[in-house]
């Protein structure tokens, strides 16, 4: 497996070769800012190109073929228009907070993007408490919808925004249950240390049962996490118009939107991180020409494609499902993920102290 | 029969009664109220379902006509009551008796401005609180300058008005609070992805849950019935495609038979059968759309397109035979428009033959899934008195257990010679009014494969002439649509034209029976309440 | 479909040709392309509906017609984020103000496609108490796609006739249509609303 740090490495020493160190670390700066917003970008108009196209294929349909060659520019040219679409100035709305709102939510999927372990050494920052400062910052991401929902002076929005809140808050737990198991598991809380661990085998297979529940749990409460179908209920198209975003117009309301499809490749990254291994290619122990042939893929295209493969599950979820409603939502988390979450988390500390794991 | 007619006759000798198929009985206004007791309370009358309020303007007087069913034999009758009064026409209300009569009463009220007493609610239903004029009235102004179209918001209030009678004989008129100043109303409409059309309903809420709904309608009322009147007979056909446009083929085939009633036309045997096929058609096209749409407002939006395949199917079939694939205004006065499509036959074999296979695909994908059984079941339970009080007709009444389909009760064209089962069941929640119709498609198919192979031969239409003209009269005649009830009442003075054409739509009661299912339940509720029932607002609105 | 397959776009290429006449600069030329590229490929309709052509509009989102081969099935329920307005069904008097206030909260650019008889002129309905006569008065009106209901093909034909529409406008100065769109909302003012 090529560890592709060589070319930060060497892009830094190139810098600092006719820089001084201050000025070389803010080119780098720079740079990650402006890559990471280009990928941001490419990659939130893919998925929507993906979504649009397998929703096609599950409902019998093609899907957009126009524009450009299968319809591959088709949300190039829903960007392009939504950029100079007119952004209403409404009356009666606390100005500063509603516009600020959808920066809030654009921002906190940005920080995420930045710990994720894109391919061996290639990540922008290797905290040792990676995973916990990405659960930290892709909490803010709810405050974001909840000045939306208030600031926008409108009922639809302010149900939406409150049925976002108690539905994110709530949610939040078990996803920090699952993380904490799949940590206990890996022994460290740094993203490359949780990548390295799982170098002989996926976690999803080395912790027996509980790393499956936790897989499970993860997923469900992952799709609620980004306000995707079933747990659409801030948005309900059918129940409150368009949710907490009803008020917004233009670029504002396309921030929510590229949002909402970056925090599907987060939440799929950090569970391709978690139980499959991130970057790391499938290596099954004994099977040692296979595991070398699986190494010649480069790193980024493991990560990239084992989260494009978890957001089709979660995809396939919204186009299967009917919506949940807004109590029967609170049940499943509150009686049921969090204290089947909970009783993993003790199953996995047994699993480890006693070594059951492979 | 007689015995009805012989003891109303001793109980009321105030009240006259003519012998018919259906007795019309007319009585006074003083004596209305209790006549309207009696025949809802007495065992021997139990006329617990209260098919439709006609109003009717005969310009020396004003007044309603109502219908009546029982629903434990099916026995029909009509109370015609009249006041003279066309300044302030007053009536006594229904509304304590048969629940749905208050919003009934209050379309009568728009109408022709005939105030009840003692009804809980005065406004206007359809037109705005300004409007001026009474339009059904035969000496309405219809000069646009009184009522010009504006694009100024309609004013609105958040009271109404009641008038209650004192016990002294006198009127009072009194004021209601609809919403309270506390109140946290949620304006859901007319412009809303899952009120299926221009409905509008005012929603207090506390939290999530639904305190009080306020139905707005009108907001497509289109005034088919004032439009009648100035049309002749095979001219007011075509509205019926537009009313409910789901159920055009039953529509016209109800219009159709009430005119041909009337001037005693007799049509083919070919005629019937290609009418009855096209209705069992229609139904499985509409219920086809509505697992579509109600699917997709609990949120399984893939469940639409599934479903939009077999309409689409019959749709070709439609649109070969009657050359539209909406609005086909097929049946007409005599038979139909044209005769079948050559393939007519085997399209429609074609369509039996994939049938339960998608039955069965359409139960796999969303009836046994866990999170539509948690969204349906028990949600917006109506018992069976209810529903015959509400006047919840069609598969949403059978869902409660009222065998209310008129194929059966009240059997017209070739129905009582065909093997079909009514579809009923018990639980009277979302879920049964879902299985109810998921069942009548099958139960529709089997009334396509007894008749597909036995068109008999003949003409498709019998010779009418040209200029119709009805002896004077009135008729009334009801059939099942897909989506309930749907009754014609036809005044004729022996014209070319109409005097007065009442359409009974199954829709109206459906909505105003909202309220009562959504009290206690959640916001989303509303929205599974709304597509159990199935309304179509043009078809409320007319 | 190729462009040439429409042989009455007519006015259409008058449009063109008065705008090519007044010249262009070429990078602002360059831009407009591009924003009418993105515009004329990307029209999200608003979900609206009153009556039988509202039926119509969904078969064109199911699988026979499947508008979303053309980008067109982003239905959105709230005004602000669509570009289109299809008025599929009747428009009667009480609808009136609700209507315009939907066009009204519309963002720009918007357009307007009056869907059938009766949203055209008030169709079989014209001669009642209770219904506008063509919602001409109450909008300016993009394409009119004639019948009763119009089959989906025709509200595809109505669609890709407004996509070429907004191919020949011009976003940087001499724009054709906002102009008749100012001064039909100067013409017909809603109190409390600024356009």
């Amino acid at each position: 497996m090529q560890d592709l740090s060589f070319i930060t490495n060497w892009i830094h020493t190139t810098l600092l070769s006719f820089l001084p160190e201050w000025a070389a670390v803010t080119v780098e700066c720079l740079f990650v800012g402006v890559g990471l917003l280009l990928v941001y970008a490419l990659l939130a108009l893919f998925y929507i190109y993906y979504e649009r196209k397998l929703c096609a294929a599950f409902q019998c349909r093609l899907g957009p073929n126009r524009v450009g060659p299968w319809g591959l520019l088709q949300s190039f040219a829903d960007m392009f228009k939504m950029l100079i679409k007119e952004l209403i100035r409404l009356d009666h709305v606390d100005r500063f907070l509603f516009a600020l709102a959808p920066y809030l939510v654009i921002i906190a999927s940005m920080l995420a993007f930045a710990v994720l372990p894109w391919g061996n050494g290639l990540q922008v920052i290797d905290f040792n408490i990676g995973i916990f400062f990405l659960i930290a910052v892709s909490s803010i991401g709810v405050l974001g919808i909840l000045l939306a929902g208030w600031s926008s002076n409108n009922k639809f929005t302010l149900i939406g925004s409150l049925r976002s809140g108690a539905q994110m808050v709530s949610y939040e737990i078990s996803i920090g249950l699952t993380v904490i198991t799949m940590v206990c598991l890996s022994g460290t809380m740094s993203v490359t240390g949780i990548v390295q661990e799982q170098s002989d085998l996926w976690f999803i297979f080395k912790g027996h049962l509980p790393a499956l529940i936790a897989f499970i749990i993860y997923m469900i409460a992952g799709t609620a996490e980004t306000n995707r179908g079933p747990f659409d209920l801030p948005e309900a198209e059918s129940e409150l118009t368009a949710g907490y975003h009803t008020e917004y117009s233009g670029m504002h309301f396309g921030f929510f939107y590229l949002a909402e499809y970056l925090n599907l490749f987060i939440v799929s990254g950090v569970a391709s991180l978690l139980f499959l291994g991130g970057w790391m290619p499938l290596h099954i122990p004994g099977w040692e020409a296979f595991n070398h042939v699986m190494d010649f893929i480069p790193s980024v295209v493991w990560f990239v494609g084992k989260a494009i493969f978890l957001s089709f599950i979660i995809i396939w979820f919204k186009w299967t499902f009917p919506r949940l409603r807004i109590d029967q939502m609170l049940t499943l988390e509150w009686k049921y993920l969090m204290p089947i979450s909970l009783v993993n988390l003790v199953l996995m500390v047994l699993v480890i102290t006693f070594g059951w794991h492979f | 029969m007689a015995t009805i007619t012989e003891k109303i006759a001793k109980l009321f000798p105030q009240a006259t009664v003519a012998d018919g198929d259906i007795p019309a009985i007319s009585i006074d206004d003083a004596g209305w109220h209790e006549l309207a007791a009696a025949l809802r309370n007495d065992p021997d009358f139990a006329m617990d379902y209260l098919v439709t309020i006609v109003g009717m303007d005969w310009t020396d007087s004003l007044g309603c006509i109502y219908y009546l069913e029982s629903t434990a034999n099916h026995a029909m009758c009509s109370v015609t009551v009249r006041t003279t009064d066309r300044e302030n026409p007053m009536l006594h209300s229904v509304s304590d008796i048969w629940h749905v009569a208050g919003i009934y009463e209050r379309e009568v009220y728009d109408f022709y401005g005939i105030v009840f007493i003692g009804n809980p609610d005065m406004r206007r239903l359809f037109l705005s609180i300004d409007w001026k004029g009474f339009p059904l009235r035969k000496d309405y102004d219809m000069n646009p300058e009184l009522n010009p179209v504006s694009i100024e918001s309609e004013r609105q209030s958040d009271t109404t008005d009641t008038y209650v009678e004192t016990p002294d004989g006198k009127i009072e008129k009194k004021t209601v609070e609809i919403f309270r100043k506390e109140d946290f109303v949620v304006n859901i409409g007319p412009q809303h992805p899952a009120t299926h059309g221009v409905l509008r309903f005012r929603t207090a809420v506390d939290g999530e849950t639904i305190k009080k709904i306020d139905v707005y309608m009108g907001y497509i009322h289109r005034g088919v019935e004032k439009l009648c009147e100035t049309l002749n007979y095979p001219q007011t056909l075509h509205f019926m495609d537009r009313l409910d446009y789901f159920s055009g083929h039953q529509y016209h085939h109800c219009l159709c038979n009430v005119i041909e009633r009337a001037a005693g036309i007799e049509i083919s045997r070919r005629a019937k059968v290609i009418r009855v096929m096209m209705d069992e058609l229609a139904r499985i096209a509409s219920h086809c759309l509505f697992m579509g749409t109600f699917c997709m407002d609990l949120g399984a939006t893939t469940m639409l397109f599934y479903t939009l395949r077999v309409r689409e199917q019959i749709l070709d079939i439609m649109d070969k035979t009657c050359g539209a694939r909406m609005s086909f205004n097929y049946g007409c006065i005599g038979g139909v428009m044209q005769d079948i499509a050559p393939d007519f036959q085997a399209d429609v074999k074609a369509l039996l033959e994939i049938l339960p296979k998608n039955i069965k695909e359409y139960n796999k994908i969303f009836t046994g899934n866990v999170i539509a059984k948690n969204r349906m079941e028990g949600v917006g339970y109506i018992s069976r008195e209810d529903a015959v009080a509400y006047g919840v007709t069609g598969p949403s009444g059978r869902a409660s257990d009222w065998a209310c389909d008129v194929r059966k009760t009240h059997p017209y064209s070739i129905y009582s010679e065909l093997d079909f089962e009514q579809v009923t069941a018990t639980e009277g929640d979302s879920m049964a009014r879902f299985k109810v119709r998921l069942r009548e498609i099958e139960e529709s198919a089997k009334i396509l494969a007894q008749l597909v192979d036995n068109i008999p031969e003949g003409e498709y239409c019998v010779k009418v002439p040209k200029v119709l003209k009805l002896p004077v009269g009135s008729w009334f005649e009801m059939v099942e649509g897909c989506r309930g009830v749907f009754g014609v009442y036809l005044e004729s003075d022996g014209s070319t034209k109409p005097y007065r054409l009442k359409l009974v739509p199954p829709c109206l009661p459906l909505a105003a029976a909202v309220d009562h299912m959504t009290q206690g339940q959640k916001i989303a509720d509303l929205i599974t309440i709304g597509g159990s029932l199935d309304y179509i607002v043009p078809d409320m609105d007319r | 479909m190729p462009y040439e397959a429409f042989k009455d776009n007519e006015y259409i290429e008058s449009l063109v040709k008065e705008l090519q006449e007044n010249g262009t600069n070429v990078v602002v030329g360059a831009f407009d392309k591009l924003i009418n590229w993105g515009r004329s490929n990307s029209i999200w309709p608003l979900t609206f509906a009153t009556s039988c052509c509202g039926i119509e509009f969904v078969s064109l989102g199911a699988a026979r017609f499947d508008m979303a081969r053309f980008g067109w099935e982003v239905a959105r329920s709230s005004p602000r984020q669509a570009d289109f307005m299809m008025v599929a069904g009747t428009i009667v008097n009480r609808m009136v103000p609700v209507f315009r206030r939907l066009y009204d909260q519309l963002a720009e650019p918007k357009y307007v496609i009056a869907c059938g008889g009766c949203a055209i002129s008030g169709g079989p309905f014209r001669n009642s108490y209770h219904v506008a006569k063509g919602i001409e008065d109450i909008v300016p009106v993009d394409v009119f796609v004639p019948g009763c209901p119009p089959r989906p093909e025709a509200m595809i034909y109505g669609i890709m006739q407004l996509s070429r529409k907004i191919k020949v406008e011009k976003f940087f100065g001499g724009v054709n249509r906002k102009e008749k769109q100012e001064k039909f909302l100067a013409e017909h003012p809603v109190e409390g609303v600024k356009d």
